[in-house]
């Protein structure tokens, strides 16, 4: 196990100075960690990791920019990345919040993938700053074994390294594992490694150099529920008549270990206050398993799928809901509105792998542009609904996936002359007036060839 | 008689009579339309809007299939998921009239800019053509006696529930169409009769061709009409009329029912067609002879060419039935048709369409069930008919007559039956109300009585009772007004209560009352079907009894062995025999057939009584029918059938009762029982320890009423 590692450090090492040598392309090698605390939280099947870095600036230039690595095996289940800069002394710390955003590097050793964190005040030579770190990994546990008994408990592994991936030296860093319980039945050792009761202690490790990889294998029990929505798709459509009409249709799968006890057969979907209409159906008709409880600052929708979902079923299911106009719409100048609305799925603790969120504007409105706190990718498409002629515009959002730390609001701008609200009106008005007319043209006017 | 009320009420508008008498009419015409509608829709408040029971969801699932993929994508259509291994021809075995019917409602309203789904038209459909069945009704009541027989008939028809039973909403089925398309046929050939206008026949002719291709039921009209002209010709009725009205109905109607592929050229082949053929034969005989007659002016010369015309005609039909019964040509009658003429041939020759609860002879509680008063109006509706003979009445007396013997031959029939005796009893009531109020009113107008006009039958009453000038007469009237309006009142209140309380049940979802009287509800087929649909490779072959073959395809989404369409007896006895063979022998018969799920349905735990192993004994008797391995008595102690501990030890270990009772031995079902109570048979089970070689479960609904076991593959040899 060792003996690769080291050769891929070496390798890394290698290519690392090389590029030392070749291009002067950033700032990355001017700054240096001289404390990475890492905290690992699996205690639900959403993997959260707090990194506390302290970046120092060894070099002459200030730097302006923070590169984070992550392994390409993590990229792709990666969900959020936030950053946040510390200031002030203890107990007068205040957090700013730090734009953080996916970058490529020229001659990535190993695929390595960065993201950048953009500082808000340059930091000078010689002068130091702590950052925060949150990211969220889904899909990483891995059932192990992958069949189960149902009586038996879930295990799973987890794969990380020991040392946090960065493209510059380390001097100190310590890493915690933090499992659901205290049955773990093995993990990897880096020497020094301790285990005190629900964690697992990595570290400290002294200087280590860029790009330093050590995997590590943690096997644990986790029986929390895997629930995953393969699939979400939010149809938000707006009527200028004071309805919001809420569809949502999921995909919902356990991700647990084949054959695993009944997944906690409750769900809870929390909803916007004053919502009315709720269905809750799947293809082929209703579900009545499901309660709604109201109050003033929100509703809980208590859904149940048809079938208890053992590890590997899946469920598909729609929830529809009617909110009132008011709460979600606004003005923003003349003609110009903007709905607000939350991004993310309503189900609690739940990862949705595909996310695709549609506005659905009412007919006539030009102009509609999206607002989102976080890159997704957009586009529009034209819904046909009852009675209309030229088509809705619908803006549609999308993004893979999507974690509880999503779920904040986001702002479809749009122009909507009042005028068009008297269109179906009128258009049912004067079918009926013209059916009239043919009835009585009719029984006025004599049809018959003879006299 | 309402008519006499409201027409009090709208004399300040001061419309004309005539034009008050429209109003009325069209007003009380587009209440009973909506009325018609409304009250079939019990079913979609108190649960959802859904399909209903078995066939509904094989004509859903095709009517999908037909909106998304376009007709002839539809009519070419090989359905692999059914009949497994052998497919069927959908397009080449169904009546294709409901499905172009939805969607072409469907494509209107979307046409319109209606964003319905098509489940919604789906279960719409029925109701839908419940209201336009009133107007027809209207018409053909108009056409018949008048036009108050006619209003009288569509309320009747809008909430009787002999036809509420097939139309409520969500029961997607061929009949919801076809007693519109039945009715609307007879009244156009009625109309064409009536006048003897090309016109009227042609319109005729697409109705039947409509009905042909909308149900199997058009054999009756078929049957129907040749012996309705062929009673007009003993009586001495024929003429130019019928001549005209029929012809161009059988021809047009025969060519354009050639069109349904189902049905092919089964109008010039088939035993059951072969009357009407006969009868237009006969027609052109009659109308050559009455040519003849009208040429020849010597009477004793044309008897002679009578004889001899009769004769050859006779003995030339005769040879032709006889060398096409004889060379195969002509097929001969169909068992179905025969157990139609015949109630106890189908229990004794096809016991695949015996079990079927809904072909057992009529009970005469259902009959009072279905029809309540009308049962005692028929008769006195038949009466005013002979009282009044016409072309028409002879019609619908011989459509009331035939039908309810058929009716009574088969529960499902009461269906066909009941346009007629709406008609004959709407007849009655407005005659017998019309000749009260006409009495009524000679009364309060003693001097004008020349001048009150009535029917003749008004007229004469009126005379007769002053005549007479019984001292109570007015009051003896009123009476009886009273009682006819109390009579139809209680119809009235007894249809919306057997509306409700018999017909509305989706039987998909089933629904009880719990312990505190709430409602429960067990939502376990569709539990199963949605899993089977979501958790089962998409290629898997489902094994069931036929009665849930459709629902699998349709919710589930999985191939089946054999569903309800019933067309293939070996293929269900194969399906018998395995359920009624020991579990080795079983899975032999499955893994010749694929299977690699079986589901069974039973009601053990919540006491549902129609489950699989209370409909056994009839894959036994089909699975022996076809295999003689399989003998019903070696299911059976002394003639009985018991599944507890004195059962046959073939029962306690067969397949069916293995996978009904698997792990069913450590349940307690009842509190004061011991384990393994099984609630539907009410007997603690007789083998508890069932063990499972080749199969295992797979899934079991919360209520136990549907489990489904997967076949496990072969064992390694090594």
């Amino acid at each position: 196990m060792e003996g690769p590692i080291r050769a891929r450090e070496a390798l890394a090492l290698t290519l690392f100075s090389l590029l030392f040598f070749l291009s002067r392309s950033s700032a990355l090698h001017d700054l240096l960690i001289s404390n990475a605390e890492r905290r690992i939280d699996l205690s639900s099947h959403i993997v959260k990791v707090y990194l506390t870095l302290k970046v120092e600036n060894a070099g002459s230039s200030p730097a302006s920019e923070v590169v984070l690595a992550f392994p390409p095996s993590q990229v792709d289940h990666l969900a959020t990345v936030e950053a946040l800069a510390t200031k002030g002394k203890r107990k007068k710390t205040t957090f700013v919040r730090l734009e953080v955003k996916p970058t490529e590097l020229p001659d990535a050793p190993n695929d390595t993938k960065y993201f950048t964190i953009y500082l808000a005040n340059p930091l000078n030579s010689a002068e130091s700053i702590t950052l925060e770190v949150l990211y969220m990994l889904t899909h990483s546990l891995e059932p192990f074994p992958a069949e189960i008994g149902q009586s038996e408990s879930q295990l799973v592994y987890y794969r990380d390294s020991a040392l946090v991936l960065s493209p510059y030296h380390i001097k100190q860093q310590t890493t915690f594992i933090k499992t659901p319980s205290t049955k773990v039945d093995s993990f990897t050792r880096v020497e020094p490694t301790n285990r005190a009761g629900t964690e697992i202690k990595y570290g400290p490790y002294e200087d280590h150099t860029p790009y330093s990889f050590s995997a590590i294998l943690v096997h644990f029990e986790n029986n929390s529920p895997f629930a995953v929505v393969e699939e979400l798709v939010r149809e938000v459509e707006i009527s200028h008549w004071g309805n919001l009409q809420v569809t949502e249709q999921y995909k919902l799968v356990h991700a647990g270990a084949r054959h695993k006890g009944v997944f906690s057969r409750y769900l809870l979907a929390r909803l916007p206050p004053r919502v009315h209409s709720v269905y809750y159906r799947d293809e082929i008709g209703n579900i009545s398993s499901s309660h709604l409880r109201t109050d003033s600052r929100k509703s809980e929708l208590e859904i149940e799928p048809r079938y208890p979902l053992f590890g590997g079923w899946k469920a598909t299911f729609v929830i529809g809901y009617g909110l009132p106009l008011q709460d979600f719409l606004f003005e923003s100048s003349e003609d110009r509105r903007y709905v607000n609305f939350t991004f993310g799925c309503p189900l609690m603790e739940t990862v949705v792998d595909k996310l695709t969120i549609k506005v659905v504007l009412p007919e006539g409105s030009k102009d509609p542009s999206a607002v989102v706190p976080f890159p997704v990718d957009q586009h529009l498409e034209t819904k046909y609904s009852y009675l209309d002629v030229v088509g809705r515009t619908v803006v549609v959002l999308e993004k893979k996936n999507v974690v509880p730390g999503h779920n904040s609001h986001f702002q479809v701008y749009y122009t909507f002359k009042p005028i068009f609200m008297l269109a179906e009106p009128l258009m049912l008005a004067s079918a009926f007036f013209l059916f009239f007319v043919a009835c009585i043209a009719y029984l006025h006017i004599d049809l018959s060839i003879r006299k | 008689m309402s008519s006499m009320i409201s027409s009090d009420l709208l004399k300040p508008f001061k419309l004309k009579t005539k034009q008050q008498e429209l109003l009325i009419r069209v007003s009380i015409l587009c209440l009973v339309y909506i009325l018609a509608f409304i009250t079939r829709l019990f079913s979609v408040l108190r649960y959802e809007s859904m399909i209903h029971e078995f066939d509904p969801y094989f004509n859903y699932r095709t009517t999908l299939y037909l909106t998304q993929n376009g007709f002839y994508d539809f009519w070419n259509w090989f359905d692999s998921e059914s009949w497994y291994p052998l497919g069927r021809i959908i397009g080449g075995t169904l009546y294709p009239g409901l499905m172009v019917t939805a969607a072409l409602i469907y494509r209107l309203l979307h046409f319109l800019r209606f964003a319905v789904h098509i489940r919604e038209v789906c279960v719409l459909t029925a109701p839908f053509f419940a209201s336009n069945t009133t107007l027809v009704a209207y018409f053909f009541g108009k056409e018949i006696w008048d036009s108050g027989a006619g209003l009288v008939a569509a309320i009747l028809i809008a909430v009787c529930p002999g036809y509420i039973s097939r139309s409520v909403a969500g029961s997607y089925d061929n009949e919801g169409v076809a007693i519109f398309a039945l009715l609307f046929t007879f009244y156009l050939f009625v109309k064409a009769v009536n006048t003897g206008s090309l016109a009227w026949g042609l319109a005729s002719a697409f109705g039947y061709f409509y009905m042909v291709s909308a149900w199997g039921g058009y054999v009756f009209i078929i049957n129907l009409i040749p012996l309705y002209v062929l009673v007009l010709l003993i009586t001495g009725r024929y003429s130019m009329r019928l001549y005209v009205a029929y012809n161009c109905m059988y021809i047009l109607g025969m060519l354009l029912a050639m069109q349904i592929r189902f049905v092919g050229f089964q109008h010039v082949q088939s035993g059951e067609h072969m009357a009407a053929m006969g009868v237009f034969f006969l027609m052109q005989v009659f109308y050559f002879l009455d040519w003849v007659k009208h040429m020849l002016s010597d009477t004793k010369l044309f008897q002679a060419f009578l004889k001899i015309t009769v004769t050859f005609a006779v003995a030339v039909g005769a040879v032709a039935l006889g060398v096409g019964m004889v060379s195969g040509y002509i097929s001969p009658w169909t068992g179905r048709f025969y157990s139609l003429l015949d109630p106890t041939y189908a229990k004794d020759h096809i016991p695949i369409i015996a079990s079927v609860s809904e072909h057992q002879p009529t009970a005469w509680s259902s009959f009072m069930f279905d029809f309540h008063i009308l049962l005692f109006l028929f008769p006195a509706g038949l009466y005013f008919c002979f009282k009044r003979l016409s072309d028409a009445t002879i019609f619908i007396v011989m459509y009331g007559l035939t039908s309810l013997y058929f009716a009574g031959v088969m529960v499902r029939l009461i269906l066909v039956a009941t346009p007629a005796v709406c008609l004959i009893s709407a007849i009655a009531v407005s005659a017998t109300v019309k000749n009260l109020t006409v009495l009524l009113r000679s009364k309060n107008k003693v001097v004008q009585t020349g001048s009150t006009k009535g029917t003749s039958s008004g007229k004469a009453s009126s005379k007769a009772s002053l005549d007479q000038s019984q001292p109570f007469q007015k009051n003896g009237a009123m009476a009886l007004l009273f009682g006819a309006f109390y009579l139809l009142s209680k119809y009235a209140t007894h249809c919306t209560w057997v509306t409700s309380e018999a017909y509305s049940s989706p039987s998909i979802v089933l629904a009880a009352r719990g312990a505190h009287g709430n409602r429960v509800i067990f939502d376990d087929y569709r539990e199963a079907y949605f899993w089977l649909r979501q958790n089962t490779p998409p290629d898997a072959k489902v094994m069931s009894w036929w009665d849930y073959g459709y629902q699998i395809t349709a919710m589930g989404n999985r191939t089946v062995i054999v569903d309800n369409n019933t067309w293939n007896n070996t293929h269900i006895a194969t399906v018998g025999r395995a359920m009624s063979s020991y579990e080795d022998e079983a899975y032999e018969i499955m893994r010749s057939l694929d299977v690699d799920y079986v589901l069974v349905v039973f009601g053990g735990v919540t006491g549902y009584s129609s489950d699989d192993i209370n409909k056994f004994l009839w894959m036994v008797r089909i699975g022996g029918g076809v295999f003689p391995v399989i003998r019903e008595p070696d299911y059976l102690v002394n003639g009985e059938y018991r599944v507890d501990k004195g059962a046959a030890p073939k029962m306690l270990n067969c397949l069916m009762y293995k996978l009904s009772y698997y792990r069913f031995g450590e349940l307690v079902t009842e509190y004061g029982r011991p384990p393994g109570y099984d609630r539907a048979r009410g007997v603690e089970i007789g083998n508890k320890d069932i063990k499972l070689e080749h199969l295992e479960e797979a899934f079991t609904t919360s209520n136990w009423i549907v489990r489904i076991y997967k076949v496990k593959p072969p064992n390694n040899r090594w």
